[in-house]
């Protein structure tokens, strides 16, 4: 009964761990549909492309101090150059459109790194150690405890920004009512273009922390895959929703994966989260945390 | 320049219901099918015909898309999955118990319409984002049912041999063979799909798309025309997959992957939304394109490129050039190619005078 419950209890700290890495990645998808309504389907690819930038930083002998504010300024550029160029056509067009543009996108970055830099994976070494820390009887990887702190660190900043600060406050007010807030006087599209920027501060920390525990290849873009259950659950405009259902994500992931994997053979890690997200689609479509604006036919 | 409607009237009730109600059209369509039908196979060699195979294939895939994204607005990025349960469900049909193609066939749609309704039950009931994250959420569910039940992908490997199918105890080897089989249904599937467009259930999809309140309030049944529009849409997909079964020789589901759902979505969008003519353009281009990539690369790459890799590097090519196409559609032409064919065609209408 007791290593059954140690089991349980292992599985539970690994999932709350990784959970707290994906509720990251979500932030960045959820700043982005906060703001601008926009879905963004490349946010994994997103990920993989800071990872890119900040390993092949690495492998050109630039020291990592350095790498890492290269990799976030280098994902602001690029995510400035996407709203203005991609997204910004797109204002008013149906959603659809806006996915399917996201969709394109994501394919054009997977597609990017085998022709530049070749399809071998690199990493990003952290200066931390190897060994495990204990933690209440179970161990954690370091890289798991940073990303831990990461995570946490990202989404109290965001908290209090949009709570605090004037410009949170302006996005906000954006986010609520476009029109009201441009008669407010608030450069809604200048707005849009810092809810991308951030988008992409996001995307290059998460793609450092997974990208140093997984090894950048093009593997590495399909984390993107778990936002989705992530942030439906918690609800798509809402950052406590991210942590929140990245955190149930990450449970319900590991102990599946703990329990049903020697039962099933396999694959049960990529398959429980989504199976969550279909009943929360069913029951709570808006998610835990969501404004209830959601239209039912 | 030869296009030109004036001088036909309609004095019957049939000429005004017709497909092509333009004799140049109807014209145009003769040559066209006499072309495909006559000259095409005689003529091109059997790898060009095995081209055309799997553009007949795409066709019918793309235009069950395009009637749900194109016509009823609604999105799907699990399209693929779809097509797997169309074709497992032939291959088993067919290997245990060794039903011919002519019933495997419509029970793969049927399957695969069945497994659409399933899916958009939940799914239909909310829009836009949501249904696209739900269809995502079915395309990986499938996939890993499939993938986890032997009875269905018929053990480890999942993947059932099937053999080619025959007609009247003559078996269908050759691409030539083949090229009359799926020319078949890609026909039937452009006709069918032009048909049901204009009619009662085609005319309620595209009142959904445009204006959904309206049309609920001039007494379209949102809920059932959208669950129609997938059931059907979804039928057109198994139908594809199991002509992919057909004619691969083989059902497995590395030819359903997520990837091959936005290979059909950039075939709608490149091709055109809300437009049969755009299916096909769209099916004809997104499947010649790579063709063209991997002959452009095998020339040339070898010069940028190592040559060992240079697989991987036409196949990363083609994510980026349709990934490029998605986008620039979109943003340039999102009516696309058969958009582009009407602007031309319009410009000649009056040739040479501007109007």
């Amino acid at each position: 009964m007791k290593e059954e419950f140690e089991f349980l209890f292992s599985l539970v700290v690994s999932g709350l761990s990784i959970g707290m890495m994906y509720s990251l990645i979500a932030l960045g998808f959820v700043l982005v549909y906060k703001a601008t309504d926009a879905i963004n389907f490349a946010q994994g690819e997103f990920v993989m492309l800071a990872g890119f930038i900040c390993a092949g930083m690495l492998a050109a002998s630039v020291p990592l101090w350095m790498a890492i504010p290269i990799a976030i300024i280098a994902m602001v550029v690029f995510s400035f150059a996407l709203e203005r160029v991609v997204l910004r056509p797109l204002l008013g067009r149906p959603v659809v459109a806006v996915i399917m543009a996201t969709i394109g996108l994501a394919a054009i970055l997977r597609g990017l790194p085998p022709i530049t830099i070749g399809s071998q994976t690199l990493t990003i070494p952290l200066p931390i150690g190897d060994e495990p820390v204990k933690f209440l009887g179970t161990s954690l990887a370091q890289i798991q405890v940073l990303g831990l702190v990461v995570s946490a660190a990202c989404l109290g900043g965001f908290t209090w920004f949009f709570m605090k600060s004037r410009m949170g406050v302006a996005m906000r007010a954006v986010a609520d009512n476009q029109q009201v807030a441009m008669a407010m006087g608030i450069n809604v599209e200048r707005y849009f273009a810092i809810a991308w920027a951030m988008a992409g501060i996001v995307a290059a920390l998460g793609g450092i922390i997974w990208g140093s525990m997984l090894g950048v290849d093009t593997q590495l873009a399909l984390v993107g895959l778990k936002v989705f259950p992530v942030v439906i659950l918690g609800g798509l405009d809402s950052i406590i929703g991210a942590v929140v259902g990245g955190l149930i994500i990450g449970v319900v992931e590991s102990v599946a994966a703990g329990y049903l994997d020697p039962i099933v053979g396999g694959g049960t890690k990529d398959f429980a989260p989504y199976v969550v997200m279909i009943i929360a689609l069913m029951f709570r479509p808006y998610g835990l945390f969501g404004k209830h604006k959601i239209e039912r036919i | 320049m030869f296009y030109r409607e004036a001088g036909t009237f309609k004095t019957t009730y049939a000429e005004d219901m017709a497909l092509f109600p333009l004799p140049i059209t109807r014209w145009s369509i003769r040559v066209l099918l006499v072309l495909v039908i006559a000259v095409v196979p005689l003529v091109l060699h059997e790898y060009y015909l095995s081209i055309f195979n799997l553009i007949f294939i795409a066709i019918v895939g793309a235009l069950g898309l395009n009637i749900l994204v194109g016509y009823t607005g609604q999105i799907s990025i699990g399209h693929a999955a779809f097509m797997s349960v169309g074709a497992y469900t032939a291959a088993n049909l067919a290997v245990k118990l060794g039903l011919p193609f002519w019933i495997t066939l419509p029970a793969g749609g049927l399957m695969a319409a069945f497994i659409g309704v399933i899916v958009g039950m939940p799914s239909l009931r909310i829009k836009g984002t949501y249904l696209a994250i739900a269809t995502l959420a079915s395309q990986l569910i499938i996939e890993w049912i499939i993938n986890h039940t032997p009875a269905i992908s018929g053990g480890a490997a999942a993947a059932i041999e099937v053999a080619r199918p025959t007609i009247a105890g003559y078996e269908l080897k050759s691409q030539r063979d083949l090229y009359f089989f799926t020319l078949f249904f890609a026909l039937v599937a452009i006709v069918a799909t032009m048909n049901l467009v204009r009619s009662r259930i085609g005319r309620a999809f595209i009142a959904i798309r445009d204006q959904d309140i309206a049309a609920e309030i001039i007494g379209i049944n949102i809920y059932r025309y959208k669950l129609i529009a997938f059931a059907i849409s979804s039928f057109y997909a198994g139908v594809c997959g199991v002509l992919y079964t057909y004619y691969f020789g083989i059902a497995t589901y590395e030819a359903f992957q997520i990837v091959v759902s936005i290979d059909y979505l950039a075939m709608v969008i490149i091709g055109g939304l809300g437009s049969v003519l755009g299916s096909v353009l769209g099916a004809i281009f997104v499947t010649a394109l790579p063709v063209v990539i991997r002959i452009m690369v095998e020339t040339f790459g070898g010069y940028i490129w190592d040559p060992a890799a240079l697989s991987a590097v036409a196949a990363s090519m083609r994510l980026i050039i349709f990934g490029s196409l998605i986008i620039f559609f979109l943003v340039v032409e999102p009516e696309g190619l058969a958009r582009l064919w009407r602007n031309t065609r319009n410009y000649f209408r009056a040739w040479p005078f501007s109007y």
